[in-house]
């Protein structure tokens, strides 16, 4: 009797399980298989069936004069390789700073960040484009890069990991043999980060590679354009008169190098979403 | 004696490097956040704004900002923002806590656990744009999605999602779903999983159904992740742009019922009205700020905090023993 609504209820659980797998696959495989057929297949209706024109939608995309997709994906991989070093590295250094050290201003250093842990940055987007316009960063790739350095999220994710596995006594054993603070840093706070580096970086790397409203502020040259503005641009151009095949080709080149990187890590991944809390 | 003086002054030196080392996090916080936020709040007050070539302003106005804005359909874009919200965040936590209640749920065994949080977890990961742009594609009047609910004999004529409003809202909606509730699951199991397994012991000992364990000591025990996940989602609930962006063109039609207020933003600051943007951008710095602080309550009970905590749980001993 008490077996009975226990199979009943894994049941259901199998069953809610899958149709919720399909939801999250279903639109992306409808994305894989468009993406490799033609305009005119795509508009004569949908097949279950992957097409041939693969190739020929690449280097559609690839080789179209008024979307420039292949400084797109360099600017891309520039901003958010860039913003994932520097939030992680920086963060480090923050949060040790906060941990290791005993200072007057610390308690107060702590709380100031705990406050603006969540706070949005599109509050400050107006006066950001002011200041970046009088700075002469207006159009450049720099704006998007340096205000990395401070990530909150970042920050409390790596004091957590090292209050959890950075034991003090080491960093004292490293002072007696004579390294210096920062030495002791770059040698041996960083290695025993590894893992906290790894996940933040995966996280920070896919945030800046997705993000869209600012880079829209300040990116104003085509050259400059980052991935998801060449999305919104091809999304106000006239879609009537768009090569489908093409369409489903930009989204593919936007998200699937994401995807593969994420089924590669997935395991580190998903245990760093579990231990994190914090993640925007 | 002079032990001590040795260390003290170690201690000082020492000291030096706690402020170099936070000091990059400040400097770049203060040039990119604060000046820009203080900025921000001061122009606010300005009448600031281009018409054509010629720039009008900085001009002091006082409130007039803030009232043009009550006046403008200000309200109506938080009333989307609340209703976008809302529609992708019920289904989310329901939806999540379920999950989290069967994965953690020794009785159900179920298989595969890995591959299904893979799986979930993924469209969090996806580039918001270029999923709104994949939804615009499908769900257009002769996308993918009509085509076959006319062929399946489900529709007789295509439906015209993005030209109703329950159907552009429910897309937006559907995305944020989609995109939030892996997330929401796995900080869910997460924290079931940091319960003390004797209670869920006691519990099976004791007769309870799943029903019961799962309202009785699930739901109580992981209540200050569920405040930190709902607060968080309110906070990107309000920060809610790209997916109604793209999949309306900026337009949020059908008659601007899926304008957000960060998209009423991005209109004022693309052309280039720095009073109003200011304004906006004021109103949602302060609710942004109340949020941030429940954030912060929430993760650093104060001394307080816990003296209440204390407190309740020797009430219900106090009432056993009156009654």
């Amino acid at each position: 009797m008490d077996k009975k609504p226990s199979h009943a209820r894994t049941v259901i659980a199998y069953i809610v399980l899958i149709i919720l797998t399909f939801l999250c696959l279903f639109f992306f495989y409808i994305l894989l298989i468009n993406c490799t057929r033609s305009h005119q297949q795509i508009q004569h209706g949908f097949s279950f069936l992957p097409g041939s024109s693969f190739v020929k939608n690449f280097n559609n995309v690839i080789h179209d004069a008024k979307l420039p997709v292949l400084s797109g994906i360099k600017n891309s991989l520039i901003v958010s390789a860039c913003c994932a070093a520097l939030a992680t590295y920086f963060s480090t250094l923050t949060a040790y700073g906060l941990y290791a050290y005993n200072f007057k201003l610390k308690k107060p250093a702590f709380i100031f960040i705990m406050l603006i842990l969540v706070m949005p940055t599109q509050v400050s987007a107006m006066g950001f484009i002011n200041v970046i316009t009088k700075m002469g960063m207006i159009n450049t790739l720099y704006p998007l890069i340096l205000p990395s350095v401070a990530a909150p999220a970042v920050f409390y994710f790596m004091y957590s990991y090292m209050q959890s596995s950075l034991p003090l006594e080491l960093i004292e054993a490293a002072r007696i043999d004579g390294c210096n603070e920062f030495k002791t840093f770059n040698r041996i706070v960083l290695p025993i980060m590894k893992p906290a580096i790894a996940v933040q970086a995966i996280f920070a790397f896919v945030q800046n590679w997705n993000n869209y409203f600012i880079p829209a502020l300040v990116l104003q040259e085509n050259s400059k354009r980052t991935l998801p503005i060449l999305i919104a641009m091809l999304r106000s151009a006239d879609f009537l008169k768009f090569d489908m095949g093409k369409v489903y080709m930009l989204i593919t080149i936007a998200i699937v190098p994401i995807i593969i990187v994420y089924i590669a890590l997935s395991r580190y991944i998903v245990a760093g979403v579990a231990l994190g809390g914090v993640k925007e | 004696m002079s032990k001590k003086k040795i260390s003290a002054e170690r201690e000082v030196s020492y000291a030096k490097w706690g402020y170099i080392f936070i000091a990059p996090f400040f400097i770049a916080f203060l040039i990119f956040q604060f000046v820009p936020l203080a900025q921000t709040i001061y122009y606010s007050f300005f009448e600031y704004y281009r018409s054509g070539l010629t720039v009008i302003g900085p001009n002091p106005v006082g409130l007039d900002n803030y009232k043009a804005l009550l006046e403008s359909d200000f309200l109506k874009y938080a009333g989307n923002t609340v209703i976008l919200w809302l529609a992708g965040f019920i289904p989310q936590i329901i939806i999540s806590l379920l999950l989290a209640a069967w994965f953690t749920d020794v009785r159900l065994r179920i298989k595969g656990k890995q591959f299904f949080k893979v799986v979930i977890y993924m469209p969090n990961l996806i580039m918001a744009s270029a999923f709104a742009m994949l939804f615009f594609a499908l769900f257009s009047n002769n996308g993918p999605v009509n085509a076959t609910l006319v062929s399946l004999g489900i529709l007789e004529h295509p439906f015209r999602f993005l030209s109703s409003v329950a159907g552009t809202r429910g897309l937006v909606a559907m995305m944020n779903f989609l995109m939030w509730f892996g997330n929401t699951t796995i900080l869910l199991m997460a924290a079931v999983m940091g319960i003390n397994p004797a209670l869920f012991e006691a519990a099976e000992l004791d007769g309870c159904s799943p029903r019961q364990t799962f309202f009785r000591i699930t739901l109580p025990m992981i209540r200050p992740i569920l405040v930190y996940v709902l607060i968080t989602s309110m906070i990107g609930g309000l920060q809610m742009f790209d997916v109604p962006q793209i999949l309306t063109n900026g337009k949020g039609s059908p008659d601007r019922t899926v304008t957000t207020l960060i998209m009423f933003l991005n209109n004022h600051l693309y052309s280039k009205n720095y009073g109003m943007a200011g304004a906006v951008s004021v109103v949602l710095f302060i609710i942004c700020a109340i949020l941030c602080l429940l954030v912060y309550f929430n993760l650093n009970p104060t001394e307080s905090d816990r003296k209440i905590k204390k407190r309740d749980k020797l009430k219900p001993r106090k009432e056993a023993l009156n009654g």
